[in-house]
């Protein structure tokens, strides 16, 4: 199967979630997105990395995900926070920096 | 000797400091102190003369330097005086008549409550004009120019609670302040053509000088004598400043500080001598306003307006006959200390008609004074005959030569300027006819004084009260003594400076002296005056004499009424100058706020709006902040993509 | 070494200010007279400094010099030459009035007791205290970069003075003067700190030129002129033109001359009138001084280039504040406008390059100080009795209290200039020494001296003259220390007036060095120069 074809799916999914950040205001949701986006681009990068025949790409891709996973334990947390204030997870409720 | 010169100024200086700064102490005896220090100055000056009588006549001019006042580089300014026949002229005039005016005061102004602050300006005036008179260069002059400027103010709006009172002082120094622009440029001119403005230097090396220099600087002197004389077209002070108490008009507004345009211009000789065109604008200036000021003394009914025209006419002469060069100075001096003499006599003779009436100034509501006022009719009478010119007296003499002096000139200049002057001795004789027996003669026409709203601080006679005839009767000596004092000088002096032309001969080594040839004899001169002066006083007597007067004024005629508002001359400043210049300020009150400030403001403000802009883009929304950040990363990406295409 | 003289004269009311601010917030009254000792230290000093002084010696004397920032050669130099010397002696002279007569400007209002941290009067009298300190050093400064510390550093006290002491009357709760005295602080602030910034720029550059050229740099004034002098420094006629004018630009605000002007009003307006008279007589003089020592000095090329222009903007200045003040309804509004009219004469004097016009504009600098002071404070005393800055709201005045309106009339004499008062023969000497090298300029200038009499007229006029009017009637008279105030200031206007000569005995060698400076002479007499 050509590669490329990878490529083009990884676009999809990018694209997939930069709409759903974007769009959608449930917090959690974005946060999806973002990890979709994310995950896209680790997609990529792994493509790249067999297009090209060296490990590069992969070994990126890693640090993408345990970035990622890192990311996604703040994050949740500081969700869940405002969640417990506010009773919602709106994103644009959000929009002070205070509680 | 010359050793005394500077108390003729330190004198009344100190009597003005004192009254000014001692309080009320002194309210009791100031009048007195400042009396007696205008007299010590005059006896200082009698000395001086005595002195100077000694003397032969190419040696009469004394000098004092006190000290170097502004030394500035090549620029030296002293304080130091020169006493020469012209000043000392003046000294006497100014000091004698002011003593006597002082005297006149005690009396005129014994109810003010504010009289010890009356003798200090008053000494303060003499002060100054002293100073004008005696300072041995241009800019000293100018300190006693703006000296009498200043103390004329003061004087003016002496009652300042009378609001036309304050407006007419502020009218009269801020139209001498126009004046004194001419004064101070004429100095700076001598500077950078000289390098000194001391009077010796410069009047010596005038003739050096090219004649468009001196033109400027002449003319510049004329815009200055202009202002203090009340010559046209900076005259329309005068009239408003009789708003001053009738002392105040008759020592400053008559007798002395109007005059010192014609010092200036007869001081400057050697100047205008050099500058034909700036004299042909002297006599111009002279030749209109002699007329300008006899035909508004025609219409005016205000006692003190009569004679404020009379004056502008008289010093119209002067300037007249000085602006004649050689053939005139002599006479434009000897004019001046006569008018010096009946002019204050005639004020003093309307103040105290005034003192007797409840302070009317309007002749229409005079009328028939003659008994009841023997002293004053007498005095004022002699002053009346005095400056029509009825031969023998002062006037006469004074006059006459003027008038022979004009037609001396020369060409068509001299029978236009001749015939002016002696159109001028015909009105004359007219308009003060007509005061004469609108005031002292026919029938009785007083009326009821209004009570007045503000206690007015016009000395009031014993009678005042509101709503009551007038009962006139004759003032104190106190006032009395100085009108026959100055009657006295209106009868003998023009006489007495004509004999032998001694007043020509005094004053001939300082001004110079050259006879004119004159296309008519002076006989014939002599003949048209007087026949002149017949056909004025008979018309006035036709007019106001035969038949009774109307206390409240006729119509007129449109002359007649523009003559009452002394020919427009209001009018025509207002137009002119005080309507576009309040339009002005307005203007450039509104442009600083707006336009000046509106930039810097506007600056301001373009800066606050910008930020406030920018400050929305700092919304809070987590995803308009992703959307900047995706827009950004796409402009990124597009622009490297491009850069490697290109 | 010698005692530093001129250290001491700026030292001590700094020192003052700072004991001032520390005395305890119940002793108001304590706070004022040690104010007051210590202004009047400051004047015994600069009447030493005035003793000592030389006319005839050296150029700058008294002289202090020590490293300072050597890394970039700052110097902590002074020095003062004659027209230094009249300016000191005029802020010594002025500040210890300026506190007599804002005495109870500062006190607290009622219902509001002053405590430990909100002591208003020690503040109000520590503040003045402090500028006279920093103008003081800035007349002495030597230094360029020493100078601009300065230059810039009083704007902070005067911010204060001017943003938190207005008129008593406004000051009880009123929103609005509030906002317009904040208003016409933040303003003040702005403007000068815009030139300020300009100035910081032009001197960094002078910095770079001379550091290019002597190897080392410096902003020694002494220093640069000497090497201008001989030819080790030379700059091209683009680069001194820029410097000139980021110089000028800071002096032309602080001056201030048209268009540059606006603030003053505002800030005179909205200020009691001591700290008025502090901005208009003290403070605006380190611009006019600052223009004749640094500007024609540093750059004599440069200033000889933009002098055209200067004479036109400051002949705009002279008629443009006269007319403006003509047109004010508000007292102290118009003493600006009229001191923005009086400016335009010095900046006039000083660009004339005659010795007569930069002499009389020095004496100018400081007739003008003691003569705006003397009508503004008498302008303060009598605005203090009826609450109001409206002339409308006044008029006759003189009826009810004669010494004020006299004292009044005298200030206002001296306003405009009237022959006999000290203000004549600064105006005099500007005039015919502008008028020997532009003679249109010079009776365009004549021009003001007519308006000047129709602005001061007016305002006596409506003031002081006419029928009493209601609100004035039960207005006393000048009190002991109103009058302990404006006397002395008349009495030194008639005696400069009259005598100046001790004063143009210390202005005239520093005028001569300056004029050779900028290789000027003045013009010969028209007749000497035919012969």
């Amino acid at each position: 199967m050509n590669p490329v074809n990878y490529l083009y799916l990884a676009a999809l999914l990018f694209s997939i979630g930069a709409a759903g950040v974007l769009i959608r205001r449930n917090a959690i949701v974005v946060f999806m997105c973002v990890e979709l986006m994310l995950n896209a681009c680790n997609l990529a990068f792994v493509t790249f990395s067999r297009m090209h025949g060296n490990l590069d790409g992969q070994i990126i891709a890693f640090f993408t995900m345990v970035v990622a996973a890192a990311e996604v334990v703040v994050g949740l947390a500081i969700i869940v926070m405002i969640f417990r204030s506010r009773h919602s997870a709106s994103v644009d409720d959000a929009s002070l920096m205070k509680l | 000797m010359e050793n005394i010169i500077g108390l003729l100024v330190a004198l009344p200086l100190l009597g003005a400091a004192v009254l000014l700064c001692g309080g009320r102490r002194l309210d009791r005896t100031g009048h007195w102190l400042g009396t007696i220090l205008a007299a010590s100055s005059f006896v200082v000056g009698a000395v001086l003369f005595a002195d100077m009588l000694g003397r032969s006549g190419d040696d009469r001019t004394l000098h004092q330097f006190l000290f170097s006042w502004i030394p500035v580089g090549g620029f030296r300014a002293d304080v130091a005086f020169q006493l020469d026949q012209l000043s000392m002229t003046f000294v006497l005039l100014i000091t004698g008549v002011g003593t006597l005016i002082h005297i006149y005061s005690i009396g005129y102004m014994e109810h003010d409550e504010r009289r010890r602050r009356f003798f200090g300006y008053l000494n303060l005036f003499l002060a100054a004009m002293v100073l004008l008179v005696i300072a041995d260069n241009y800019l000293l002059l100018y300190v006693g120019w703006e000296g009498v400027g200043l103390a004329s103010y003061l004087l003016i709006g002496f009652w300042q609670h009378k609001p036309s009172a304050a407006t007419a002082a502020k009218k009269a120094f801020i139209v001498n302040r126009v004046g004194d622009m001419g004064l101070s440029i004429a100095i700076m001119l001598m500077f950078t053509t000289f390098g000194t403005f001391a009077f010796g230097p410069v009047l010596k090396s005038a003739g050096d000088a090219s004649e468009g220099t001196l033109t400027a600087i002449g003319l510049m002197l004329l815009l200055a004598a202009c202002g203090k004389s009340a010559q046209v077209p900076l005259q329309s002070w005068l009239g408003d400043a009789m708003e001053g108490p009738t002392p105040v008009s008759a020592l400053i507004h008559a007798a002395t500080m109007v005059t010192a345009g014609v010092y200036l211009i007869t001081r400057s000789g050697a100047i205008f001598n050099g500058a034909p065109d700036a004299q042909l604008a002297v006599v111009t200036v002279g030749a209109v306003t002699l007329l300008f000021g006899a035909i508004v003394g025609c219409a005016k009914d205000d006692i003190k307006k009569a004679l404020a025209g009379s004056t502008m006419s008289q010093i119209g002469y002067m300037i007249l006959a000085a602006g004649l060069g050689p053939i005139g100075y002599v006479f434009a001096i000897m004019h001046l200390v006569t008018h010096g003499f009946f002019k204050a006599g005639l004020f003093l003779g309307a103040g105290s008609v005034m003192h007797g009436m409840n302070d009317e100034v309007d002749m229409r509501k005079f009328g028939g004074l003659r008994k009841y006022m023997p002293i004053t009719y007498v005095t004022f009478g002699l002053g009346y005959l005095a400056i029509i010119g009825f031969p023998g007296l002062s006037g006469f003499w004074s006059k006459d030569k003027i008038i022979e002096a004009a037609f001396a000139k020369g060409g068509t200049e001299g029978w236009i300027l001749g015939a002016a002057a002696l159109l001028g001795a015909a009105i004359t004789a007219y308009y003060m006819t007509r005061v004469m027996l609108l005031t002292f003669f026919g029938e009785k026409r007083w009326q009821p004084t209004p009570s007045p709203d503000e206690p007015s601080a016009e000395p009031a006679a014993d009678s005042a009260g509101g709503g009551e005839m007038p009962h006139p009767h004759e003032s104190p000596k106190s006032m009395t003594v100085p009108m026959i004092v100055l009657a006295f000088g209106s009868v003998f002096a023009g006489g007495l400076f004509s004999l032998n032309d001694s007043f020509l001969h005094w004053l001939e080594p300082v001004t110079g002296h050259s006879h004119g040839h004159s296309p008519l004899s002076a006989l014939t001169v002599t003949l048209a005056t007087m026949a002149v002066l017949v056909v004025g006083v008979a018309i006035a007597w036709a007019q106001y004499g035969r038949k009774p007067v109307p206390v409240t004024a006729p119509r007129g005629s449109l002359l007649t009424r523009a003559a009452r508002r002394d020919l427009l001359q209001d009018d025509f400043n207002h137009v002119a100058l005080v309507t576009p210049g309040q339009y002005l300020t307005r203007g450039l009150v509104y442009l600083d706020h707006s336009v000046v400030d509106g930039v810097v403001n506007g600056t301001a403000a373009a800066f606050g709006g910008l930020s406030g802009r920018m400050r929305k883009l700092q919304n809070g929304y987590a995803r308009s902040y992703a959307v900047s950040m995706f827009g950004g990363a796409a402009i990124l990406i597009a622009a490297t993509l491009l850069m490697r295409a290109v | 070494m010698s005692f530093p003289l001129l250290t001491a004269t700026a030292v001590v009311p700094a020192l003052g200010a700072i004991a001032t601010a520390a005395v305890p917030a119940a002793k108001r009254t304590a706070a004022k007279w040690l104010a007051l000792l210590f202004s009047l230290a400051t004047l015994a000093l600069a009447a030493l400094v005035a003793v000592r002084f030389e006319p005839g010696g050296d150029r700058y004397q008294l002289t202090e010099s020590r490293s300072w920032i050597a890394d970039f050669g700052v110097r902590y130099e002074l020095g003062v030459d004659g027209i230094a010397v009249a300016l000191i002696a005029l802020t010594a002279v002025l500040v210890p009035f300026v506190i007599l007569a804002g005495w109870h400007d500062a006190d607290p209002l009622e219902g509001k007791e002053p405590n430990r941290r909100w002591r208003p009067t020690q503040g109000f009298f520590a503040l003045i205290l402090m500028v006279e300190a920093m103008v003081v050093i800035s007349f002495e400064a030597t230094d360029v970069f020493l100078f601009y510390i300065f230059f810039e550093a009083m704007l902070i006290p005067m911010y204060f003075l001017i943003g938190g002491f207005g008129d008593r009357a406004h000051a009880a709760g009123d929103d609005e003067a509030a906002k317009q005295r904040s208003y016409a602080a933040v303003k003040f602030l702005l403007y000068n700190l815009a030139g300020g910034l300009i100035m910081l720029a032009a001197v960094i550059g002078l910095f770079v030129v001379t550091s290019d050229q002597l190897g080392s740099g410096t902003f020694s004034l002494q220093e640069i002129v000497r090497a201008r002098g001989a030819g080790e420094l030379t700059m091209d006629a683009t680069t001194e033109r820029l410097l000139f004018l980021g110089f000028f630009f800071a002096f032309a605000v602080k001056a201030p001359l048209w268009p540059l002007h606006t603030w003053l009003p505002n800030a005179m307006g909205e200020s009691t009138a001591p700290v008025a008279v502090l901005i208009t007589a003290v403070v605006d003089k380190v611009g006019t001084f600052a223009m004749l020592r640094f500007c024609l000095q540093l750059f004599p090329e440069a200033s000889k280039w933009a002098t055209p222009v200067i004479v036109v903007l400051a002949l705009i200045s002279i008629i443009y504040g006269a007319l403006l003040a003509v047109g004010q309804r508000d007292i102290k509004r118009l003493v600006a406008y009229a001191s923005i009219s009086h400016f335009g004469f010095i900046v006039l004097g000083i660009f004339a390059m005659t010795t007569q016009g930069q002499s009389g504009a020095t004496l100018y600098m400081v007739n003008h100080g003691i003569s705006t002071a003397a009508l503004m404070l008498v302008a303060g005393f009598l605005i203090s009795r009826r609450g109001s800055r409206l002339i409308a709201d006044y008029g006759g005045v003189q009826k009810v209290a004669p010494v004020l309106a006299g004292t009044f009339l005298v200030g206002g004499l001296a306003t405009l200039s009237l022959p006999g008062l000290a203000p004549f023969v600064s105006e005099f000497l500007v005039l015919v020494g502008t008028f020997s090298r532009y003679p249109a300029a010079g009776i365009v200038a004549t021009l003001g001296i007519v308006l000047a009499a129709l602005y001061v007229l007016v305002l006596y006029q409506r003031t002081m003259t006419g029928p009493v009017k209601e609100s004035v009637r039960a207005m006393p008279d000048l009190r002991i220390r109103e009058l302990a105030v404006v006397g002395p200031l008349i009495a030194l206007l008639l005696v400069l007036g009259v005598y100046p000569k001790p004063l143009t005995d210390i202005v005239n060698p520093a005028v001569q060095q300056t004029m050779s400076d900028v290789h000027q002479k003045d013009p010969k007499p028209e007749l000497e120069a035919a012969k």
